[in-house]
């Protein structure tokens, strides 16, 4: 044989390998994932042709379950409800890795460089260090506010600097965890934040965290640029001294939906969007919705923001246009509409309709249903153009 | 305005069933809409499985320790300071006991 064709064989190698394990060769730019969350599995999509690519089973409890993408976008990082941590191969669309890692865990997030994966937990309250590779335990860092007493930790998100940054439900702390020698994370704390965050942000460009407080009116914010500036109260008193509703179900901070100088949150207990003025970080204003906002997300351009509703509310959908704050759509999708998924240059969105079964695909010019997919009781959808996004 | 509407229609609608089906327990239909409301909406907090999340786990072993009425109230009339609502808006005695009922464990699943 010549050496020729010896080279071009070992290079085919790896192709028929792929090939053959049922594996494809194409890029990932197009796909994702989303959650069925009460048959633990994963339902593979792709947004060119808005259409299914087959499922993954056996993830457990994936009730509020999140994802994060390895920085090629290939492998999908679940984080399941039980505490499970599966590392899932979009090419191959086969589970690679699974562990039990706590017994009861809300979201993740992966590190800058892309080495490691961090995992929120509930109980035992704090945060737990991976290998994305090898999903090995690297660090631990348990959320002990006082001698014996361990917070539920939330809003964990992935910082520059190889940072991870999360909120303790328990004890109203922010904590930063500098990540630069891995098994050892430096933890600085920011303590009497406000009274029960429920969940945390980063802005795009790595610099501001946002804590949402439940226990009072208001956000806590924090500089990553100037962390001995400490936190500072955000939109204190947004309630007016307003009666708060009771909430059925928790807001979510996913993203910085921001169009020019305003960034639009949900506010808790009411039926209305808060909106900041980004530079000064004061209230600009208030828009009234259909009900309480639990995902507030921007299209990619800023032009619009897309609103969906807790129970039981959570039947609609409101489209906000930025130019001037008015609710330009309400549609009804259905019953339990659990999250919104932009595609990466925002001309379409996802949703997934719970109670429906359905996964449905709108065309965000015309506002219209372009697609309906089937899926067993989705809820979070996740694009892999999320792996070059700090916070996401 | 409107959600003073909305919630005032929401309250006629149970106050009708609640009249409708009382003495007899929940129909079949209203028991299925319970069994998806409890993992699904209460699950939102509490897990689906509902070992537990945001609010506490709700099985038999940890819920038995508490009289009925107390968790019966806890259920209706919510928690003030904890995140836990009142469901008084959306679910009649006859639903609470069927649910305190799936979560003390008396009737199977
Ligand atoms: C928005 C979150 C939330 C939702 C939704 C929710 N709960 Fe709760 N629930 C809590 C929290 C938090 C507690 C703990 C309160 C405390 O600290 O005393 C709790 C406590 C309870 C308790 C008392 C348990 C104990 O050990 O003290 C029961 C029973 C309960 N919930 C039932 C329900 C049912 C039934 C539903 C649905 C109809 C529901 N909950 C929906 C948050 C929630």
């Amino acid at each position: 044989m010549s050496t020729k064709i010896l080279l071009s064989l070992i290079c085919l190698w790896p192709l028929a390998a792929l090939a053959e394990a049922g594996c494809e060769l194409r890029g990932t730019g197009d796909l994702g994932v989303v959650v069925e969350r009460a048959s633990g599995s994963l339902e593979f999509i792709e947004t060119t042709h808005d259409r299914l690519r087959g499922r993954v089973e056996g993830l457990g409890d994936l009730s509020h379950a999140s994802v994060v993408y390895s920085r090629d976008g290939r492998y999908a990082y679940v984080f399941g409800r039980d505490g499970g941590l599966t590392q899932v191969d979009l090419l191959c669309r086969r589970v690679v890795k699974r562990v039990m890692q706590a017994g009861n865990s809300i979201g993740g997030a992966i590190s800058q460089d892309g080495r490691l994966v961090a995992v929120s937990n509930y109980e035992p309250g704090g945060v737990r260090i991976f290998d994305a590779r090898t999903l090995d335990p690297v660090a631990e860092i348990p959320a002990e506010y006082a001698p014996g007493r361990r917070s539920k930790t939330v809003g964990l998100v992935d910082a520059p600097g190889n940072r991870f940054v999360f909120s303790l439900w328990d004890a109203g702390e922010i904590w930063v965890a500098d990540m630069g020698d891995p098994a050892h994370p430096r933890v600085r704390r920011f303590k009497g934040i406000g009274k029960q965050p429920y969940d945390g942000l980063i802005t795009p460009d790595g610099r501001y965290y946002i804590a949402g407080l439940f226990g009072e009116d208001g956000m806590a914010l924090l500089d990553l640029w100037n962390l001995d500036a400490g936190v500072r109260r955000i939109l204190p008193h947004y309630g007016r001294g307003e009666q708060r509703l009771p909430v059925y179900k928790m807001p979510h901070l996913e993203g910085w939906a921001v169009a020019g100088r305003r960034a639009f949150v949900p506010a808790v207990g009411h039926h209305e969007v808060l909106v900041v003025d980004t530079d000064d970080w004061s209230l600009a204003g208030r828009i009234p919705v259909y009900g309480q906002p639990v995902f507030v997300m921007a299209r990619p351009d800023g032009r619009q923001v897309w609103v969906n509703f807790a129970f039981p509310d959570n039947d609609t959908v409101q489209v906000i246009d930025t130019r001037d704050m008015r609710i330009v759509k309400t549609l009804k999708p259905g019953r339990a509409v659990l999250h919104m998924e932009f595609e990466p240059r925002g001309e379409a969105v996802w949703l997934s309709v719970r109670d429906r079964d359905l996964i449905q695909v709108y065309d965000t010019a015309t506002l219209g249903l372009v697609k309906e997919l089937p899926a067993r009781k989705p809820s979070g959808i996740f694009l892999t153009d999320r792996a070059a996004r700090t916070g996401l | 305005m409107r959600p003073c509407v909305r919630s005032g229609m929401a309250f006629a609608a149970i106050l009708g069933f609640t009249l409708t089906v009382q003495a007899a327990g929940p129909s079949p239909e209203r028991q299925r809409y319970l069994d998806d409301l409890l993992h699904e909406d209460c699950g939102a907090c509490h897990g689906m499985t509902l070992k537990g999340g945001l609010g506490p786990a709700l099985l038999p072993q940890r819920l038995r320790r508490y009289p009925r009425a107390f968790l019966r109230a806890t259920i209706l009339q919510g928690r003030p300071g904890t995140p836990m609502p009142p469901w008084r808006p959306f679910l009649s005695d006859a639903d609470v006991d069927w649910i305190l009922d799936r979560l003390l464990g008396v009737m199977k699943p």
